[in-house]
């Protein structure tokens, strides 16, 4: 048996995630060939190495078909209910930081807060007839996060890219987004709110609750946490 | 207790059964389909609904629910062409995400009652809460009862300007917004940086930046102008906040609820038609042979649930199990029928039971 380690397939998720273990003594790495998606674990025994989708890896850790793997935390909470019994976060990896926050137009000058956006909320629906729309693909963070705020009067509408623009070609009044440095938002006329941080997120390694280990996976796995320093 | 234990085909039959008790007091027997438009239910409960029911779409008829509750479809068919006043039961199965509570059943069986009378609120309302207090038989439930109208009655008669009175109504259903508008509007929470600034500047829109999307400027002017508005009116008074959270406060037996009710609307005598409406239907459940000296009353029961109840709030719930939901409950919506009647309002109260729930408790008795 193996321990299945779940990694993003490509770009710089998986480029740091490799840093991150090789400064472990964990070698990772990908076949020869770009096209072809496996790889190989060197420094440690019976792990081997799943190239996924990021936005996969959840599920897969939620079914138990891989043992461990590397994701955003904002993936992890927007993707599984209940997330902390389905997987445990065994170490943050100091990279991949994103913040999921809300934004309006910086022309509002009258909304600033959750509160403003509410009352705005209540306006906009009683003078348009419909709910003012905030564009996001994290559907299920922002809905728990407004409703814990008691924000009413707003709609989701899904945005899977390019979610800043929506402002601008009036698909959406306000948009929820991951950000990381909040020039994407400026460049578009766009201002968070100050207490529109709904998550800080950054690249995760989780291990899977539901994930069947013998007894030689499990001595596996506490050797791969022994290397990465967790207990 | 697990649901296997009792097989779907008894729950069915005991909805059934249910059902027919309705019926034999002159409820006509509804049966509206399980799908329905998503937009209905998507403009008057908002986003929140997604959380708790199954959406569904298909390229012709866009998004599609699985119906979470029968109530919504029952008003609209009563609307288009239901005759007044209108009995009106169903029973079958409804459906709701369970993401925050996995033990729980995201299918199972409800049987309703619903009743459109405007002649005697009261009468029916006690109507409603007896028929359903005698279909759950002898099994020993709580009975929790409430109020929505007296704390929105309470929100109606505080002395301060129609625009905060809106904004409260607007959240009784949302307690901690509530709390934080009431605190803002009374002094006790500061009044944010980003605010204060905005009220200090002459023309807060002079250089701001481009404006785009649907809100419009004049949007925007009409709120710095409201927002100047209630800076300038007069903090709510400690002694009126006093009042609120008294009403809020109230959870005794009926008999004592409405009694300490009088007193407080001796200093918020807004609340007396509220108040009034409340003694007449202990009368009528009373004279329904409610035993109303045990029955209990709390200002606040019902207002973490969907809104649009605004009335009269009951559920039953078996005793000790605080795990499990209410075995049957209900309530007035007024305010659902001037939504969806677009100004047509029917007077309305109903309640559901969950034959499934029932049957459990039964079987564990």
């Amino acid at each position: 048996m193996t321990i299945k380690l779940g990694v993003p397939s490509k770009g710089r998720l998986m480029e740091k995630t490799f840093e991150w273990f090789a400064a472990r003594g964990i070698t990772l790495s990908r076949s020869a060939s770009e096209r072809e998606y496996a790889g190989a674990v060197d420094g440690i025994a019976n792990v081997e190495l799943v190239l996924l989708s990021a936005g996969e890896i959840p599920r897969e850790l939620a079914a138990g078909r891989i043992h461990l793997g590397v994701t955003g935390t904002d993936l992890v909470r927007e993707k599984l209910g209940q997330w902390d019994q389905q997987v445990q976060e065994l170490a943050e990896l100091g990279f991949g930081h994103a913040d999921l926050i809300i934004a309006v137009p910086s022309a509002w000058v009258d909304v600033d807060t959750l509160d403003d956006l509410d009352a705005a909320a209540a306006a906009f629906r009683a003078r348009h007839g419909f709910r003012l729309r905030i564009a996001t693909k994290y559907h299920r963070l922002v809905r728990d996060f407004l409703r814990a705020a008691g924000v009413a009067d707003y709609a989701l509408v899904d945005s899977q890219g390019a979610t800043e623009g929506t402002v601008k070609f009036e698909t959406a009044e306000a948009v929820a987004d991951i950000t990381s440095t909040g020039e994407t938002l400026r460049a578009n006329h766009l201002k968070l709110l100050q207490d529109g941080l709904i998550l800080k997120s950054q690249a995760t390694l989780f291990r899977s609750r539901a994930a069947v280990l013998s007894d030689a996976d499990r001595d596996t796995l506490s050797q791969l946490c022994q290397m990465i320093e967790v207990d | 207790m697990p649901d296997t234990a009792i097989t779907r085909s008894a729950i069915r039959d005991e909805a059934i059964r249910l059902r027919a008790l309705f019926e034999a007091t002159g409820a006509q027997v509804v049966d509206p389909p399980i799908l329905q438009p998503a937009d209905i239910l998507l403009d008057l409960y908002g986003e929140d609904i997604r959380a708790r029911a199954y959406v569904t779409s298909d390229a012709m008829r866009g998004e599609q629910m699985l119906r979470p509750d029968f109530t919504v479809p029952v008003v609209q068919m009563h609307m288009a062409h239901g005759a007044e006043p209108a009995r009106y039961t169903y029973a079958g199965e409804v459906f709701r995400r369970q993401e925050d509570y996995p033990e729980r059943a995201s299918e199972y069986f409800q049987t309703g009652f619903e009743v459109f009378d405007r002649t005697d609120p009261a009468a029916a309302d006690a109507e409603v809460f007896a028929l359903i207090r005698a279909a759950l038989g002898d099994l020993p439930l709580r009975a929790a009862t409430g109020d929505i109208g007296i704390l929105a009655a309470a929100v109606d008669g505080l002395n301060t300007t129609p625009a905060r009175k809106a904004a409260l109504r607007r959240h009784i259903w949302r307690p901690r917004r509530f709390r934080a508008l009431l605190d803002r509007y009374s002094g006790r929470a500061p009044v944010p940086e980003t605010r204060a600034a905005l009220l200090a500047s002459a023309d807060p829109l002079a250089d701001c930046a481009p404006l785009i999307g649907l809100r419009e400027r004049t949007e925007i002017e009409s709120r710095v102008a409201a927002l100047r508005d209630d800076a300038a009116a007069p903090p709510i008074s400690e002694n009126e906040v006093a009042l609120l959270d008294s009403v809020l406060a109230v959870r005794e037996t009926l008999p004592f609820a409405l009694e300490h009710l009088r007193d407080i609307s001796v200093d918020l005598p807004a609340i007396g038609p509220a108040v009034a409406r409340l003694a007449a239907r202990v009368d009528a459940l009373a004279q329904r042979g409610v035993d109303v000296d045990a029955l209990e009353f709390e200002s606040s029961y019902g207002r973490t649930s969907m809104e649009y109840y605004d009335g009269f709030v009951f559920g039953f719930y078996a005793e000790g199990r605080s795990d499990l939901p209410p075995v049957a409950s209900g309530g007035r919506y007024d305010a659902l029928t001037r939504v969806l009647g677009q100004g047509v309002e029917i007077p309305a109260v109903g309640g559901v039971i969950r034959p499934g729930l029932l049957l459990d408790l039964r079987a564990a008795s």
